[in-house]
């Protein structure tokens, strides 16, 4: 594993204990969202045979930014790649119950992952621009699902990587290799090529870890402008952010969903002990 | 006693510290001798090949190059043939050995399931393992009268009429020949060209690869737009490493080539290459024009391989500038 990752096994981000005053206890308390975007029934999911994610149901929120957070392997990653299947490249990984995108479960075998991924987009924990300009970078997506003219092509562009917070910084340098750009220039390339396509949903996994606090600063606040047009999926072990960022947060453990409240709720007032221990940093 | 003590171990430390750099520069000087003595070789190669190939040069002139005689009995040589010989079997071998490579490769790394990957690549690296000789005893006695009895007779038939590439298909179906040259040359830097292939794509960062599928692209627009691109390096190196076996490979082009001075545009004509003159004729040379003009043959092939080098990382180059990325 990378350095990066480091913080996994420690959670140094943890809400002070302020935060928790006057937490009355509600185990009953279920989070209720009227029209999900995205709508997880009892999913089961394998890596060969090992069970990763344990009876997930979970309900997300259109348009707003949903937080998974817990320790390293609770399975928040493996949840949010299954939102646009990409675990579908590795034979040996597999997924049973149901997630309906608006109605529709995705988990069909019939499911068009092309369309599915032109509809989910996605972000990596670190950055991966492709190598080809930074132009190229957003047109390639953009030209699997639509013919543009070339105005209509530099448009989209500049549409995108405005939306990114990214314009002013590139539109010299349109013509220059993507990978020639700092860590958090890719990331918010890698994002504005996300939304190039015009996704309904961004999935976002990790998307700050590698970057240094100013561009994680940028990126939060770019999450939070993006929320407006976009159901966001985030994956972050930085509990902080998920407090910043996030409007509904769900605490994974050992391939268990443990808890799932809106944000405020759930790091002011944790209905679970595990949930507790974990925010105010008392385990890993 | 303290005092004596720690000026010992100050000593011993001193000591162990030189004797480390010691251990450096002599280290440092093994590896510089190592790397000057393969330019000196070089070197010297380029100067033994251009003092013996002189009299030819010297005695031909620039017909060396542009002749298409090769006439021991009146010692009168040119290496036209020669040349065009090694350039168009190299190029066919490309041809056909490039595209089938990049699929085994792809194969192996993107396709099939894990159980098969390792035989498969195990099976194409065996095939660089065999002696070219046997190559061109089995181009020579099978392949040879197979192709020239089904497969020829019908390609004559077929797109020997055709216009434009019509003309490089043409004549007696006799077996061997240039074409033939090329296809043996082609199976024999398949496994080179493919296994370094498959080990630059499988260098291919995962995430990059999940991110193109993430966009939505299928398999082979993540290989041919992402994995492509960011391995062109190592994919340029495997294709050139295979054009410099093909176009110094000597006994299995021998073998199957026909060895005949004779300038034709068919494909399936006889013809020889630089490398297959000098393994045919160089014991039998006699007088100095003919082992000179032998000599100025490999100098030639030293000067190709150069310039082919050359080209490719230019092109690379080129690349990386219209990219705008360094490599």
């Amino acid at each position: 594993m990378s350095p990066m990752h480091r913080d996994d096994t420690v959670p140094t981000h943890a809400v002070s204990p302020q935060m928790l005053a006057g937490a009355g206890r509600d185990p009953a308390r279920a989070t209720v969202i009227e029209n999900p975007k995205l709508a997880i029934r009892r999913l089961d999911f394998y890596y060969g045979g090992f069970q990763a994610l344990r009876a997930i149901n979970m309900d997300i929120a259109e348009r707003q930014v949903t937080a998974f957070i817990g320790p390293s392997g609770c399975g928040k990653s493996t949840l949010l790649r299954t939102l646009n299947r990409i675990y579908d490249l590795y034979p040996e990984q597999r997924a049973s119950g149901e997630i309906l995108l608006d109605g529709r479960n995705i988990l069909d075998r019939d499911q068009d992952l092309n369309a599915l991924r032109a509809k989910v987009g996605m972000v990596f924990q670190k950055p991966t621009p492709f190598p080809m300009s930074v132009h190229e970078n957003i047109a390639f997506g953009v030209r699997l699902y639509e013919r543009l003219s070339r105005t209509k092509m530099d448009d989209r562009v500049e549409w995108a990587l405005r939306k990114a917070a990214l314009w002013d910084e590139v539109k010299d340098k349109l013509r220059q290799g993507g990978t020639r750009l700092s860590g958090g220039q890719q990331q918010r390339l890698c994002i504005a090529r996300a939304i190039a396509v015009k996704p309904e949903v961004l999935l976002l996994d990790e998307p700050a870890s590698a970057l240094d606090p100013i561009s994680t600063l940028k990126i939060e606040e770019l999450i939070a402008e993006l929320k407006s047009d976009y159901t966001i999926v985030l994956v972050t072990h930085n509990m902080q952010q998920a407090a910043r960022v996030s409007d509904y947060t769900a605490f994974m453990y050992l391939g268990n969903l443990v808890e799932y409240a809106d944000t405020s709720t759930l790091f002011t007032n944790p209905a679970q002990k595990q949930t507790e221990d974990y925010i105010t940093g008392r385990y890993g | 006693m303290t005092v004596l003590a720690r000026s010992a171990a100050q000593r011993s430390r001193s000591r162990q510290a030189l004797r480390s750099a010691a251990a450096d520069v002599l280290f440092r000087n093994v590896t510089r001798v190592a790397a000057l003595l393969v330019l000196a070789l070089m070197i010297a190669i380029l100067v033994v090949l251009v003092v013996q190939a002189w009299p030819a040069f010297h005695r031909f002139g620039w017909h060396f190059f542009s002749g298409r005689e090769w006439d021991p009995a009146h010692a009168t040589f040119s290496a036209l043939t020669s040349i065009f010989g090694t350039l168009v079997t190299s190029a066919i071998a490309m041809v056909i050995a490039v595209p089938v490579s990049f699929g085994i490769a792809l194969f192996i790394t993107e396709l099939a399931p894990t159980w098969l990957r390792r035989p498969v690549s195990t099976a194409v690296e065996l095939l660089a393992a065999i002696p070219s000789i046997i190559y061109g005893m089995w181009g020579l006695f099978v392949f040879a009268p197979l192709f020239g009895e089904y497969v020829q007779p019908w390609i004559i038939e077929h797109i020997g009429s055709w216009p434009w590439v019509g003309v490089l298909f043409q004549g007696p179906p006799m077996g061997i020949g240039i074409f033939t040259a090329g296809l043996i040359l082609a199976i024999m830097v398949i496994p080179f060209i493919s296994s370094v292939m498959r080990d630059v794509f499988s260098l291919v960062p995962t995430v990059l690869k999940e991110s193109a599928y993430g966009v939505g692209c299928t398999t082979w627009e993540v290989v041919w737009r992402v994995v492509l691109p960011y391995t062109r390096v190592g994919v340029m190196g495997g294709i050139m490493l295979g054009l410099g076996r093909a176009l110094g490979e000597t006994m299995a082009v021998t073998f199957v080539i026909g060895n005949s001075h004779t300038l034709g545009v068919s494909l399936f004509n006889a013809g020889n290459t630089i490398s297959s003159t000098l393994a045919n004729e160089f014991t039998e040379a006699v007088g100095p024009t003919y082992t000179s003009s032998l000599i100025a043959l490999g100098l030639i092939l030293f000067l190709i391989t150069f310039v082919v080098l050359a080209l490719a990382k230019l092109l690379l180059l080129r690349m990386a500038a219209r990219e705008g990325s360094p490599t």
